[in-house]
C-alpha cells in the first residue's frame, strides 16, 4: 500500500514536507494504526502518539486522507491510496503528526470539567435517577481526541478564544448533570460571542467524531437554555 | 497595550436570537414574494397595485429591517472571524453600521415614493 505522509520537526525543517512510503500488508481486517507502526519499524524516525490501539485513549487522532479520525479505529481497507496522513490541523507541530494540544486543553480546563455541588458530601454516592443519568448519555462518552475542535473553522480562527465543539461538549455535560449546582454560572461563563457564539452550526465536527457524538446539538442545547433563562 | 487575550463580553444570545427571528421574517416575505409571481400577472400595474398598498409597504419594510438587522450581525461574525487587528475591525463595525443605517433610510425613501 502507498501511503504520502507528513514530515516536519521544527527544530531543523525549514517547512514541512510530504514523505511517500510503501508497504507490504494485507489490509483486510487490519486499522491504519497497525500499518503506521509497520511503517515506523521501517523509519523509526516518523513520529506518532498511540496508546490504547482500541479508539479509547484518544492518542492517535491525524488528518486522514483529509478528514480527521483515529487511525487505531479507521480501518485499512477502505482508505483511498495514497494513503495522506497530516496532523490534526490547526494546532502547531511537535513533530511529524504529533501535535501540541495545549491550547485544546486549556479550553477544556476552562470549562471547569468538574461537579461543582455545595451541599454537604454524603456518605455515599451522589445518586442519580436513570432519567437524570441518561441526560449524560452521547456525552460523558468523549475521549478528548481534539478531532471535532481541529475540524472547526471557527476554531482554526479564533483557537485562542473559541472553546470549540470538545470543550462545549464538556461544558453541556457538567451542565447536564443533575449533581452539578453551577448551571448558572456555567451558563455566565459561556454567554460570550467568542467562547460559544463562533459556533456557526458547520457541523464538522459531528463528521469526524470517532465516537460519533454530536457537539452541534449539544451547543444547542446551552443556547436553548440561554434563550430560557432569558426569556 | 498589554498583549492578553480577553474573551468574556457576555453578550450575543440577543443577537444570536435576532439572526434566526430575522431569517424567519425573511423566508416568509420570500415565500409571499415568490407567491405573488406565480399567481399575478407580472406586469407594471401589478407590481404598482401590490406596492401601494399599506400592509405590502410595512411587511417589505420589516422585511428591509431584517435583511439589514440579519446582515449586520453576519457581517460581525464575520469580522468576528477573519478580522483580528482591533483597530481594523471596529473601522469596518462603524463603517458597516453606517452603510446599513444609509439603506435603511433609502429603502424608506424608495418604498414611500410610490405614488
Amino acid at each position: 500500500m502507498r501511503f504520502s505522509i507528513y514530515r516536519y520537526n521544527p527544530e531543523t525543517d525549514a517547512k514541512p514536507t510530504m514523505q511517500d512510503y510503501e508497504l507490504d500488508i494485507e489490509a483486510e481486517g487490519k486499522m491504519l494504526l497497525d500499518a503506521i507502526l509497520l511503517l515506523k519499524e521501517q523509519d523509526e524516525s516518523l513520529s506518532v502518539r498511540r496508546s490504547c490501539r482500541e479508539g479509547v485513549c484518544g492518542s492517535d487522532g491525524m488528518n486522514i486522507n483529509g478528514k480527521n479520525g483515529l487511525a487505531c479505529v479507521t480501518p485499512l481497507k477502505d482508505l483511498k491510496q495514497p494513503i495522506e496522513l497530516r496532523p490534526l490541523p490547526g494546532l502547531p507541530v511537535i513533530r511529524d503528526l504529533i501535535v501540541d494540544m495545549s491550547q485544546f486543553l486549556k479550553h477544556y480546563r476552562s470549562v471547569k470539567p468538574y461537579l461543582i455541588n455545595v451541599d454537604p458530601e454524603p456518605e455515599i454516592e451522589r445518586l442519580q435517577s436513570p432519567e437524570d443519568r441518561e441526560q449524560l448519555d452521547g456525552l460523558y462518552e468523549c475521549i478528548l481526541c481534539a478531532c471535532c475542535s481541529t475540524s472547526c473553522p471557527s476554531f482554526w480562527w479564533n483557537p485562542d478564544k473559541f472553546v470549540g465543539p470538545a470543550g462545549l461538549l464538556q461544558a453541556y455535560r457538567f451542565i447536564a448533570d443533575s449533581r452539578d449546582q453551577a448551571t448558572n454560572e456555567r451558563l455566565d461563563d459561556l454567554e460570550d460571542p467568542y467562547r460559544l457564539f463562533r459556533c456557526h452550526s458547520i457541523m464538522n465536527c459531528v463528521e469526524v467524531c470517532p465516537k460519533g457524538l454530536n457537539p452541534t446539538r449539544a451547543i444547542g442545547k446551552i443556547k436553548e437554555l440561554l434563550v430560557k433563562r432569558t426569556v | 497595550m498589554v498583549k492578553r487575550i480577553v474573551s468574556g463580553a457576555h453578550y450575543g444570545l440577543r443577537d444570536w436570537l435576532i439572526q434566526r427571528v430575522t431569517a424567519v421574517v425573511m423566508a416568509v416575505y420570500s415565500l409571499f414574494l415568490i407567491g405573488f409571481f406565480f399567481t399575478q400577472p407580472l406586469s407594471f400595474a401589478s407590481w404598482h397595485g401590490l406596492f401601494e398598498s399599506l400592509p405590502v409597504r410595512l411587511a417589505s419594510l420589516l422585511f428591509l429591517f431584517s435583511v439589514l438587522i440579519h446582515a449586520w450581525v453576519g457581517m460581525r461574525d464575520i469580522f468576528m472571524d477573519y478580522i483580528h487587528p482591533t483597530v481594523i475591525r471596529l473601522t469596518l463595525h462603524v463603517v458597516v453600521i453606517l452603510a446599513l443605517i444609509a439603506y435603511a433610510a433609502w429603502a424608506v425613501q424608495i418604498l414611500w415614493s410610490v405614488q
